[in-house]
């Protein structure tokens, strides 16, 4: 038979095939470059940039719990101007789709950094109103639909390119949040950000992370994001990137039969770092097996 | 300079004091390109323990493409990598960060606790005039191996062996001289050879340690304070996987 086309179509973007780098996990793409071919990507999602630079929370920042991880970095980046001239150029060396996670502390700063990128050479944005490492904004704007769909609206009225937002999983009601946006505008919505977690060091009596909390990701998570994308599909019509918890190609076609057009790989790339290529190899492979064509004629699948 | 994740072999397993395991491994990808200083990732093969666990390197034989590690057992994982035995396999990846830079210049080395085991290598390659000191809580592990080296100075906490009290201490009570320090130990021993090297106007090179993700300089949770804009960061961080884990001491804020 003629080989699979993994291509699909994300908000009138075309990727190569679904699998993209999760925000946070993968740089700029520059340290993976080592080990993955970036041209093999559907895309890579960059770390959240700021207006100006974040100097994120105190160390330590990272604990490994039972098959995860929680993570407290507070969103460290080099803000946008370093960020514009050094890794949107080093990224389009390569023939893979760019996306930017956007980060801010006020309505302000997310549309500062949007309207900065309106004409540089990126394919896509992901607004990152879900982030529960950093006091001020980030997830204050994702567990309220009002002030979701507040920012979704403002980020729209600048941007020129489509526009994901980033849903978190810290909610009674993912489906509500994701009408919220996709009703002031999103063209697409991510899902699941991490879940807010804590780890006692019971011998220091003291809290693992610096910053008490962080974010559980990793394969424990990924029942309850294939729920939450699920959910989500059944309540919007834009597409939807999954995430939460994908280690290999299994992980990634029960997101995409849960309703994902696309998914992300985010802490697998730690356990191993040809994760995402591994990802791609075994869709194609599975698609071959079971002689599925294109991801339509199976995404959404299950009812 | 390349980095392979790859299966090792385990050539051996050896214990060298309480909580303290020894492992010879094969792999002669990481081992041909390591330098003094430099970390692997080790990973577990209980899949319920995802994160890689930075290894400081403590000999490395490029002929056999061998690598020695010494660490101590501190929770899960390094627990599971002192139950291996010979001829089982572990995942490891490297080699990770910057190393020393050598000199041809009066050298103290210095080790404190578990990080004495990847001065080892500092010490073998160093063909210059050199002092090597190392600090102990108690019990002593590696000493013997460092004295084929050279002269080796000891401090430990209690008493029991050397000089009472810190590196430092025996530094001072042995009047050790030398124009370049090499060190990795905890950071309050940092601290005091930072300051040390800073009174007696001297060069240190020293290994930093902090808790990591990915190994390679993407994930950003190993950070440390650094004293000017890291270029990098754009702010006063850096990596200590990826800039370090071996820093000029007045690089950093301790």
């Amino acid at each position: 038979m003629n080989t699979p086309d993994l291509k699909v179509n994300l908000a009138g973007v075309t990727l190569n095939n679904p699998v993209m780098t999760a925000s946070g996990t993968f740089g700029s793409g520059e340290e993976y470059s080592e080990f993955v071919d970036l041209n093999r990507l559907g895309a890579v999602v960059t770390k959240g940039v700021a207006n100006i630079p974040w100097k994120g929370n105190d160390t330590p920042r990272i604990a490994e719990v039972t098959s995860g991880m929680l993570n407290a970095v507070g969103l460290q980046n080099p803000g946008i101007d370093v960020f514009a001239k050094r890794d949107i150029p080093f990224l389009k060396k390569f023939d893979t789709k760019i996306i930017v996670n956007v980060c801010g502390k006020s309505e302000q700063d997310y549309v500062e950094v949007v309207e900065r990128l309106a004409d540089e050479p990126v394919d896509m944005l992901e607004i990152n109103i879900s982030c529960p490492n950093v006091k001020e904004g980030g997830i204050a704007f994702g567990q309220d639909p009002s002030a979701a769909a507040a920012i979704t609206r403002a980020v729209k009225k600048v941007a020129k390119q489509p526009v994901i937002m980033k849903l978190s999983p810290n909610v009674t009601d993912i489906a509500l949040m994701a009408k919220a946006v996709e009703e002031a505008g999103a063209d697409c919505v991510s899902l699941i950000n991490t879940l807010t977690g804590m780890k006692i060091d019971i011998n220091k009596r003291a809290f693992v992370l610096a910053n008490k909390t962080g974010g559980m990701s990793g394969p424990a998570i990924k029942p309850i994001a294939v729920r939450m994308v699920y959910q989500v599909a059944n309540a919007v019509k834009i597409p939807i990137i999954g995430m939460g918890g994908i280690s290999n190609a299994s992980d990634a076609i029960e997101f995409i039969m849960a309703g994902a057009t696309a998914v992300s790989v985010g802490t697998a790339n730690f356990v191993n770092p040809y994760a995402t290529i591994e990802i791609v190899d075994g869709i194609t492979k599975f698609m071959k097996d079971n002689g599925i064509k294109s991801l339509d004629e199976i995404r959404g699948c299950v009812k | 300079m390349s980095k392979t994740k790859k299966s090792a072999l385990v050539l051996s397993v050896d214990t060298l004091g309480e909580g303290i395991t020894q492992i010879w491994l094969s792999c002669k990808e990481v081992a041909s390109e390591a330098v003094a200083g430099q970390f692997i990732n080790a990973y577990c093969n209980d899949n319920t323990r995802i994160l890689p666990r930075p290894i400081s390197i403590c000999e490395i034989d490029k002929e056999e493409g061998k690598l020695r590690i010494v660490f101590r057992v501190v929770g899960s994982g390094t627990d599971e990598f002192s139950k291996l035995k010979e001829g089982d396999s572990i995942d490891i990846m490297g080699p990770l960060g910057n190393g020393f830079t050598l000199k041809d210049e009066p050298a103290i080395i210095m080790g404190g606790g578990i990080g004495i085991p990847p001065m080892l290598e500092v010490a073998k390659q160093l063909t210059c005039e050199k002092t090597i000191v190392l600090g102990y809580r108690d019990s002593l592990f590696l000493k013997d191996e460092f004295e084929k080296y050279g002269k080796v100075v000891v401090s430990t906490e209690d008493g029991s062996f050397g000089t009472k009290g810190n590196v430092i201490d025996a530094i001072k009570e042995n009047d050790v001289k030398g124009k370049v320090i090499y060190a990795c130990g905890p950071k309050p021993m940092l601290k005091g050879i930072k300051a040390y090297a800073l009174e007696n106007n001297i060069e240190a090179q020293i290994s930093m340690e902090e808790r990591m993700a990915c190994g390679i300089g993407a994930c950003l949770a190993c950070v440390c304070k650094s004293s000017q804009v890291d270029a990098h960061s754009n702010v006063n961080n850096k990596r200590v996987c990826k800039d370090g884990p071996v820093f000029y001491a007045q690089e950093v804020e301790l």
